[in-house]
């Protein structure tokens, strides 16, 4: 598995490029770190990388998902993860029903599907809370569980978006820790945006600065 | 990328313009017609002036014209005041949500139930007068004209009763976008009193933000029929009610002055909004030019106080109207001065009950069907905008508002001409057609804050799990939408069951409500049998709000961040 952009670059309504063309290649069990300056279009990135670009923005060059070019693909059929900051869970659903929301529609028996989830669950510290409402969850086991929902969908690519700046500094280096063991260790491409220096030398992999072409 | 929801945007623009645009141009264009003197149906084919002079001279038409003018600019231009008043001087005890809680009441009772409940407590023999009698000695109701009086004062009232809290949950909410207590704490370091604060800063930032609804209740307040009708004078009545009377008049011609009368009626608007606006220029230079000026002003907090009591003794009066409608319903000997019955009985409702039930069939079929198509339609636009990832041009926003900004006698006769061509008039469809015009723009305003302050970001998570737009609508965003959908709804439900002139135009008279029902009763003589129809009319839109809070509440116990029990 891999997740390469070849010459990525994103122009706003104006016809003003946001950042110089960027050529990347996340192979598999790696986190690529993408560090800039804030205001820079990291999370727009992301949203091209993902598909979730707002409109009026443009984009040129390709995303490609284990060299099959996905930049015409809608959001829902890139299988691409996405972690924000905050986790996120939907609040109409228990916690069990939040991961096994992104399950795929291939694994098949109501006891199968729900053993994926309490297994996740015992991963992530999370044992006997399927029932629960997300909003009663801590900080950390909100976040834990929204790592878990997303590698559940079995992701081939993962994206995070400043994914720890929210958490308190205990918390943000057990969160680091679980979260860069899970990529690694299912061996997903990650590409992660931040300002916070101490993530990307947690993560260990390579840092790509995002140039920023529009004056600050 | 390719556009996503293509189908879906073309489909709500097709169904807005043909379903809300077309009848509204239509409308003005066949009333426009008839104003000209062109109606083929009675033979009249040549466009002239005469309906315009006929206009002109009907009987009581200069004095129709005045008492519209002042009941409706007089009625705003208080509400305004009186309600930013009250909202700066109580501001800072009053949050967003408890105040709406606090209004609801009064914005979800028709007007037309209010205007029965504050005839009943206004009268000569209402409830004032009858805790004010035994001081003053009364034992038969005094000899005053307190309601239809010829200057329009009761319509004022009941037009504040319903307008001010209006307005006070409109401004209440904008200032929720403003930095308010930052914002007085630096006026006040700097030594200006609060009540200047208030005018020189908060104002000047809040006044954008409410524009609008300003002029729909401007709009509506010029062109209110109904409760003209139970309230204000009657011989000769503002300038609606007399062009609804000359519409229905027995001789056929009147509708050729009626139609110039209708128009006129829309340019009062037109001319109303226009004067707003330049009336807003000067406020601004002259405003900026006492602000550069620099004083501090000595504090003006003994009007804001002055304001928030007239705002109490208001909402006083609306409480005790709401209240007098179910006491008379279930009265039975009342006579005056007595401030409770001296005996009570459930006939008036059995006695009245095969009217009753059917008008509320009528009215819970018609609120059902109008809101049920409002809020789909208003659900699939806002789906549009965000599977297309656009905002909504300004254009769109005019689009919604426009139908609350004509007033409806200036378009609804047109209208009707425009159905019989295609078949439609006196039918149940007609009028649902015709109430969904006034009730979309309400579901759509109510519903698209909340739709937007979604976090995009969750659709997007959902969206990266593999759920596509269909699964992301039905499993994401409706479940955790449910509170604020239903409350448009229920917004809707109030609406509709308000409507009066749409259900009269359009069902020929044979659609009873219970608004047209209550209208109609409210000249009559017995109160009992109104007090009936005007509850059940309240009642109405107050089991819908209910409703709103409880089905949450339920469907999502076990979630704290949906149930609306805050944490």
């Amino acid at each position: 598995m891999s997740l390469d952009l070849d010459a990525l670059s994103i122009s706003s309504a104006n016809g003003t490029a946001l950042f110089e063309p960027l050529t990347l290649h996340v192979p598999a069990g790696e986190v690529v770190t993408v560090m800039g300056p804030s205001g820079v279009g990291k999370s727009t990135l992301l949203d091209a990388i993902g598909g979730h670009l707002a409109h009026g923005f443009r984009l040129a060059g390709k995303v490609r998902l284990n060299g099959r070019d996905v930049t015409g693909l809608p959001a829902e059929a890139r299988r691409i993860g996405l972690m924000f900051q905050d986790a996120l869970l939907f609040p109409h659903l228990s916690v069990g029903d939040n991961l096994a929301f992104g399950l795929p529609p291939g694994l098949r028996g109501g006891a199968h599907r729900r053993a994926a989830v309490e297994e996740a669950l015992s991963q992530a510290g999370l044992t006997g809370l399927y029932e629960r409402d997300p909003a009663t969850l801590s900080g950390g086991q909100r976040a834990r569980a929204a790592l878990m929902r997303t590698l559940l969908a079995e992701p081939a690519a993962l994206l995070l978006d400043e994914p720890f700046s929210k958490l308190d500094a205990e918390l943000r280096e057990d969160m680091r820790r679980f979260t860069f063991d899970h990529v690694m260790s299912q061996a997903v491409p990650t590409l992660m945006v931040t300002h916070d220096p101490d993530d990307a030398s947690a993560a260990g992999g390579p840092v790509v600065a995002l140039k920023g072409l529009l004056a600050p | 990328m390719r556009q996503e929801g293509g189908l879906l945007r073309a489909g709500v623009l097709v169904v807005v313009g043909l379903g809300l645009i077309a009848p509204i141009a239509v409308g003005l264009w066949q009333t426009g017609r008839a104003a000209f003197g062109v109606l083929p149906a009675l033979g009249q084919n040549m466009a002239s002036l005469a309906p315009w002079y006929e206009l002109a001279a009907l009987p009581g038409f200069a004095t129709s014209l005045r008492l519209t003018l002042v009941t409706g600019l007089g009625s705003t231009l208080l509400s305004l005041l009186l309600a930013t008043g009250f909202c700066a001087a109580v501001h800072a005890r009053m949050t967003l949500s408890a105040g709406a809680r606090m209004l609801t009441p009064f914005l979800a009772i028709p007007h037309a139930a209010m205007a029965v409940g504050l005839a009943f407590v206004l009268a000569p023999s209402g409830w004032i007068a009858r805790m004010v009698a035994p001081l003053a000695g009364w034992d038969r109701p005094p000899d005053i004209a307190s309601v239809n009086d010829g200057w329009g004062m009761a319509l004022m009232i009941g037009l504040m009763v319903k307008e001010v809290p209006f307005l006070l949950l409109v401004i209440l909410s904008a200032l929720s976008q403003i930095p308010v207590a930052r914002h007085l704490a630096a006026g006040r370091a700097l030594g200006y009193g609060t009540g200047i604060v208030w005018i020189k800063i908060i104002m000047p930032q809040v006044w954008p933000l409410i524009r609008l609804p300003v002029w729909v209740v401007l709009a509506y307040a010029l062109s209110v029929v109904d409760m003209a009708i139970i309230l204000g004078p009657s011989n000769p009545p503002t300038l609606a009610v007399a062009v609804t009377r000359w519409f229905s008049d027995p001789d056929p011609l009147m509708i050729l002055p009626a139609s110039a009368g209708a128009l006129l009626q829309a340019v009062i608007v037109a001319f109303a909004v226009a004067l707003l606006m330049v009336g807003e220029r000067m406020v601004k230079g002259l405003g900026r030019w006492w602000i550069r000026r620099g004083g501090r002003g000595s504090s003006a907090e003994p009007g804001l106080w002055a304001a928030s009591a007239v705002v109490m003794v208001l909402m006083a009066a609306g409480i005790l109207a709401m209240l007098s409608l179910v006491v008379w319903s279930l009265a039975w000997r009342w006579s005056f001065p007595q401030i409770l019955p001296e005996s009570w009985s459930l006939k008036p409702w059995t006695g009245a009950k095969d009217g009753w039930m059917r008008a509320l069939s009528n009215t819970l079929l018609l609120a059902g069907a109008t809101v049920g198509l409002s809020l789909a339609l208003a659900i699939a636009w806002l789906e549009g905008e965000d599977r297309a990832r656009r905002t909504r041009a300004p254009w769109a926003e005019a689009l919604i508002y426009l139908p609350l900004v004509i007033p409806q006698i200036g378009f609804l006769y047109g209208l009707n001409v425009g159905f019989l061509q295609i078949g439609l008039s006196g039918g149940i469809w007609a009028v649902i057609w015709a109430q969904a015009l006034f009730v979309f723009p309400y579901v759509m305003i109510a519903l698209s804050d909340s739709w937007r302050a979604l976090d995009p970001r969750m659709i997007r998570a959902a969206a990266a799990l593999g759920a596509g737009p269909g699964r992301r609508l039905w499993a994401v965003k409706l479940p955790v939408l449910i509170r604020p959908i239903l409350t448009a709804a229920a917004i809707g439900v109030a609406v509709s069951v308000a409507q009066y002139l749409p259900t009269l135009f359009m069902g020929a008279g044979r659609i009873a409500t219970l608004t047209t029902e209550a209208v109609t009763l409210s000249s009559g003589s017995d109160r009992r049998v109104t007090g009936v129809y005007a509850t059940l009319q309240a009642g109405l839109p107050f089991a819908a709000y209910l409703a709103a809070f409880v089905i949450p509440a339920i469907v999502h116990r076990n979630r704290r961040a949906l149930s609306g029990a805050t944490s």
